[in-house]
């Protein structure tokens, strides 16, 4: 396995609508500031680019192809893409790598949300014959999930509330967040049910923007002198299609990673989660065995702002940034896709 | 050449796939057998019974065919209440997505239960199928289920 460095990364602010902006103008500047934080000058200082977005949130086939716009592609680079979060385009680059085709990666991720109905569009990732036709929108699908948790007696109401209140107090800290404040469990408790047993505050925002990465080998990151964190176990995992035929209280696959990805093997200082709904921040806590030691969602976590198809990578971004400033030694970052966290990714990062 | 109107080259188009899909032999005799307003199901390799029909086995990946015809009536195992129904959602009154256990199955279904409010639900209820007026093999000839 030859280790490779994060060694920038570069966030817009999350934003509930992002207004005439298209993606393109959502790209360039984080694009922009992840190869000047680099000390890189344009796409064509990197080997490999791949990004992560979905033409559905879009509504046009191949939508993903002016995204390239965004870079000066010119003359022709290398580039991929994948219709997933950007953290498995970072997956993508991370292969590359590894097989020697290239020794550092842009990864970027963007999705402007807000103009259509989000829980909604994401039904159609479920199965076109048994689900999709019924337009089961992502809150209710999450929110069957939490009932059985509260059924099972495996969660409270006020473990959910505390997630948020955690998740709100910590964006007051990140000058991206697109929700945070001061609130109490009490005060959230007294809120009315959204799509019951979900209060809205459960759900994570829709939120507009764009992310970037720059990746490359431990020697060109030493070459280049900024400080890096180093990817030293990645790994992902899915489940069923079938909700019926998971266990939704617990995440298999999470544990799955995990296991591969090697996050007994050290102490975890933190933890980033995309955890688009309170009781899956409770889940993966379990299936990733944090113990109190560990600090989860500094940033505020998605909860605090959720940039569709960025917010995996993003969660990457937040523990390799956290290292590179000297906060923590080693951290875990979990990106997921899909239903009810059907596939998840867990990576472990460490200070070199 | 002609001084009125200038000639314009149109052409219809209908933006969609023009092509339709074999739904398969699992899922087609599972909807064949909705249009006759008749439940089918079938075993996986752990012996639990699946409806809708599993192509495969979700742990094992085999191929399955072990078909089992079930009634009407099921039990809510996990629910949510919608209060207020999105623009594509099927029903435009409050209603619940459950997960529901036909009886004689082991892993649940997801539909729509049309139970009024949100007080007439509850984990573990009984509830009945109600059938679409017009059935066409879609999941949809399943109009939802109701409280016994």
């Amino acid at each position: 396995m030859r280790d490779v460095a994060v060694i920038s990364w570069a966030q817009s602010p999350m934003v509930g609508d992002a207004g005439a902006l298209n993606e393109v103008e959502l790209i360039m500047p984080v694009v922009q500031k992840a190869l000047a934080d680099a000390g890189l000058e344009s796409v064509q200082d990197v080997d490999f680019t791949c990004s992560g977005s979905c033409d559905y949130l879009q509504g046009a086939s191949f939508a993903f192809v002016s995204g390239v716009d965004a870079l000066g592609a010119v003359p022709p680079i290398k580039e991929s893409h994948v219709e997933m979060d950007a953290a498995w385009a970072l997956y993508e680059a991370w292969l590359k790598i590894q097989m020697g085709q290239a020794d550092s990666a842009l990864v970027y991720g963007f999705a402007k949300s807000s103009p259509g109905d989000l829980p909604s569009v994401l039904s159609l990732q479920l199965d076109p014959y048994y689900l999709a036709p019924l337009w089961p929108d992502s809150i209710s699908l999450a929110g069957l999930q939490a009932r059985a948790m509260l059924d099972a007696g495996v969660i409270s109401e006020t473990d959910m509330a505390e997630v948020v209140v955690r998740s709100r107090g910590n964006a007051r800290n990140n000058a991206n967040a697109q929700l945070a404040g001061d609130v109490t469990i009490d005060e959230l408790l007294a809120q009315p049910m959204y799509v019951s047993p979900l209060r809205k505050h459960d759900c994570c925002p829709v939120s507009d923007g764009a992310s970037a990465m720059v990746i490359c080998t431990v020697e060109k990151a030493r070459a280049l002198g900024h400080p890096y964190a180093v990817i030293k176990g990645i790994d992902h995992r899915i489940e069923s299609n079938n909700l019926g035929a998971r266990d939704l209280t617990r995440s298999v696959s999470t544990e799955q990673a995990a296991a591969a990805a090697g996050v007994a093997q050290g102490p975890v200082d933190i933890a980033e989660l995309h955890a688009p709904f309170s009781h899956q921040e409770i889940i993966l806590e379990r299936a990733l065995g944090l113990s109190e030691d560990t600090r989860v969602n500094l940033s505020g976590g998605v909860l605090a702002g959720n940039l569709m198809m960025a917010a995996g990578l993003d969660r990457i971004g937040e523990v390799a940034m956290r290292i590179c400033a000297g906060e923590a030694g080693r951290g875990v970052a979990h990106a997921t896709s899909g239903a009810c966290l059907q596939q998840n990714m867990v990576v472990v990062l460490e200070a070199e | 050449m002609s001084q009125t109107s200038p000639d314009v080259l149109s052409q219809r188009f209908e933006l969609g796939f023009t092509y339709t899909r074999s739904t398969g032999p699992v899922v087609g005799h599972f909807l064949t057998a909705l249009k006759n307003k008749q439940l089918v199901g079938n075993r996986g390799s752990d012996g639990r019974v699946y409806v809708p029909p599993a192509e495969y086995d979700p742990v094992t990946a085999e191929a399955l065919q072990d078909y089992v015809e079930l009634g009407d009536t099921g039990i809510v195992q996990s629910w949510v209440w919608v209060n207020e129904p999105r623009a594509k959602h099927l029903m435009d009154k409050p209603f619940a997505f459950a997960q529901v256990v036909i009886d004689g199955a082991d892993v649940p279904m997801l539909h729509m239960v049309d139970a009024g409010s949100e007080s007439a639900m509850s984990t573990g209820m009984p509830v009945k199928l109600r059938w679409a007026e017009t059935t066409r093999g879609h999941i949809t000839d399943i109009a939802c289920f109701e409280p016994v």
